[in-house]
């Protein structure tokens, strides 16, 4: 089997500070100032947004990069289109090669849907001819017969998309790039680009495919690799990589954190008094990872200097975007309530029975607070990541919307006489 | 199987061939789409393009002629001499101006999609020169109204024209790839292309110079450009001068070999700094 793409020692750096300093005015007035020192280069150390990534791609395969924001996916995408040039290291690319990395770029927002069909297809490396025998089938696939002659500033953020995508779908590299673009759209829409990529896949064209959606990695590629911080960290199975990239590589999601040293801010402490010291996440372990459904217990150390009148803890649930999911608080009842405290060292816990969130990233907000206005406030204290339970092995069952999940009961058909 | 081999290092200073070839059309579709986007939404749509070079001569006619009264009641009509050197010269400043700002305009497709970066800057000048083309028809016109043969000479009217073409051409390849990262280029540009056109004879004659300063003129290619046009398309307008065109040609040629170099020198850091 031939090589299709060939990466040895590939790096990227930029030198940061770069955009800032080379203004113009800047070097002037650097140069007025110190007409010596500016002959001369400045050192910064440089940034590698990329170190060393060597691997080797063979005709037909299908391989998903697969790492944390920043972990230099797209810059190797980049790198490897052509698009930017490389500061160390050597790629070849054996076939035409195909990039997609931002849906609709080169759409002009005046032309109409006919017209941004020819533009966007030449701009993607297509002959007129191409995109003229595909034509039907790009709009077929878009959805878009009627709006043709409509200008695509008046089409919908949808439809928008849906047309960007079919075009680029439908080039024909041997060497197909791919960044992301399945994150646009309605679910039904990506379904329909996921099957367009299959049979790209299928089709024997050689893929690279960076996405952060492990359902579409895992159905799509046939191996990945997991950049981490501009390094490759593993070149495997798509199973192994995913499984590390989400339990080893992504963000750090500690159990236990030590908040005794955090600084406040100055209005959270106009009357100290109570110091929260130590915020867990208790029954799990080493990472801070749960499936839906099961219970969240989260536990507490705080020290008091005072004697505090009555004082309720709580702690806040927000997405990954920082939206206020919900809030839990303690003196809601009358057991829960905290009358008064008198210096010394606490401990207390929490308890949701089953984690009411479907998949995705969480954190939480944990906070006290006094009758006598005094109150210790610690953000962001512990993230979450909540995961599917692995039982549902089905992708498809897999695809439950929304952000919140509660036990629902179901009854079993009964045929109805 | 054609092999992409991606280094570090500077690019070679020829881009490859077969790459232009296979974006060959590109060129041309991204200058449609210049000249397409120009007219969408408006009421007399590619009519514009007309209708521009007719107003603009009347303009000129007002200005120059009845206001400035700068017509000699030469045996040329005075509003074909005018028309004759602004033309070509409407097409230089808008191919330099347009050129110079048009990496940076299309920052999107630099950043995410690969493509000779040349064609950028080619296809917004032939914008320019589509543009050139419907005022020409808009001249022809004119100068049959006149009754205004052009000469046998006329043949070598689109040499000229590739002159002034290529003058505009050098300079913006070079300002289009300074601009990506020093954006001073394009509050700059704007007042060069003022100068360069006092400097250029749209609304006189060279005759009108004086001898000793007209090979010093020729310097700025527009010159023997407009002179060449005027020859051309009027019958009984002087030659241009031959030392003057040569000047002008090296000057061309100068500028567009460093415009070419800077921009293959540059181009690699566009996605990077844009």
């Amino acid at each position: 089997m031939t090589q299709a793409v060939t990466v040895t020692g590939i790096g990227k750096s930029y030198r940061i500070g770069q955009l800032f300093e080379w203004q113009l005015r800047h070097t002037l007035v650097s140069w007025l100032k110190n007409p010596l020192a500016a002959l001369k280069r400045n050192h910064t150390d440089p940034f590698w947004a990329l170190r060393d990534v060597s691997f080797a791609l063979n005709e037909g395969e299908v391989l998903g990069v697969i790492g944390a924001n920043g972990a230099g996916k797209s810059t190797l995408l980049k790198v490897l289109s052509g698009i930017t040039r490389p500061s160390e290291g050597e790629a070849r690319l054996r076939g035409r090669v195909g990039s997609l990395l931002e849906v609709g770029t080169g759409f002009h927002p005046e032309l109409t849907g006919r017209e941004n069909i020819y533009l966007n297809g030449s701009i993607l490396g297509m002959t007129r001819a191409e995109v003229k025998r595909r034509f039907d089938e790009i709009v077929d696939f878009a959805e878009v017969e009627t709006f043709l002659d409509t200008p695509v500033k008046r089409y919908s953020s949808g439809m928008y998309v849906r047309l960007a995508f079919a075009v680029a779908a439908h080039l024909e590299p041997e060497i197909l790039i791919v960044d992301e673009v399945l994150a646009v759209g309605d679910v039904m829409f990506q379904k329909k680009c996921l099957g367009k990529m299959n049979d790209v896949a299928r089709g024997g064209r050689t893929v690279l495919f960076v996405s952060h959606n492990m359902t579409a990695v895992r159905s799509l590629c046939t191996r990945a690799i997991l950049l981490h911080k501009g390094h490759l960290e593993l070149d495997a199975g798509v199973e192994e990589v995913v499984e590390r990239y989400i339990h080893h590589a992504a963000v750090e999601l500690p159990v236990f954190v030590d908040t005794a040293d955090w600084p406040r801010r100055e209005q959270d402490n106009l009357k100290p008094g109570l110091r929260i010291q130590s915020v867990e996440l208790v029954g799990v372990e080493q990472r801070a990872i749960l499936t839906v459904g099961c219970p969240l217990k989260i536990r507490v150390k705080f020290t008091v200097s005072k004697n505090l009148p009555e004082t309720v803890f709580g702690f806040v649930l927000k997405s990954a975007d920082g939206v206020k999911l919900m809030e839990c608080r303690s003196g809601m009842d009358e057991s829960s309530r905290i009358r008064s405290l008198s210096p010394g060292e606490y401990v207390i816990e929490t308890n949701l029975p089953e984690l009411p969130l479907g998949p995705g990233y969480y954190s939480i907000d944990l906070g006290a607070r006094c009758e006598d206005g005094g109150l210790d406030h610690t953000p962001d204290v512990l993230s979450l990541l909540v995961e599917e339970p692995q039982a549902i092995d089905n992708l498809w069952l897999r695809r439950v919307e929304g952000v919140f999940r509660i036990r629902s009961h179901w009854t079993t058909p009964e045929t109805v006489i | 199987m054609q092999e992409k081999v991606i280094r570090s290092g500077p690019a070679p200073l020829l881009p490859p061939l077969d790459e232009l070839w296979r974006f060959r059309e590109l060129c041309w579709t991204l200058a449609m789409r210049g000249v397409l986007v120009r007219y969408k939404q408006t009421i007399f749509g590619i009519g514009w393009a007309v209708l521009r070079p007719v107003l603009t001569a009347l303009v000129m006619t007002i200005i120059f002629g009845k206001i400035a009264k700068l017509d000699d009641g030469g045996a040329i009509p005075y509003l074909l001499m005018v028309m004759a050197g602004a033309l070509p010269f409407q097409m230089f400043s808008a191919c330099l101006l347009s050129a110079s700002g048009s990496v940076v305009a299309n920052a999107g497709m630099v950043s995410k999609i690969y493509f000779p970066r040349l064609m950028i800057p080619v296809s917004t000048c032939m914008v320019a020169v589509v543009d050139f083309f419907f005022a020409l028809l808009v001249y022809v016109v004119m100068a049959l109204w006149y009754g205004v043969m052009p000469p046998a000479q006329a043949v070598l009217f689109p040499m000229f024209i590739l002159m002034g073409f290529l003058a505009a051409l050098g300079p913006g390849l070079w300002l289009a790839a300074v601009n990506v990262r020093y954006r001073d280029i394009m509050q700059i540009v704007p007042f060069l292309v003022q100068i360069l056109t006092y400097l250029s004879p749209v609304g006189f004659s060279m005759e009108k110079v004086p001898e000793r300063w007209r090979l010093l003129m020729s310097l700025n290619p527009m010159v023997s450009v407009i002179d060449g046009c005027r020859w051309t398309l009027l019958p009984g307008a002087p030659a241009p001068d031959v030392n003057g065109v040569v000047l002008s040609a090296v000057v061309i040629v100068l500028m567009l070999l460093l415009g070419f170099v800077c921009f293959r020198r540059m181009e690699d850091q566009f996605a990077d700094i844009i």
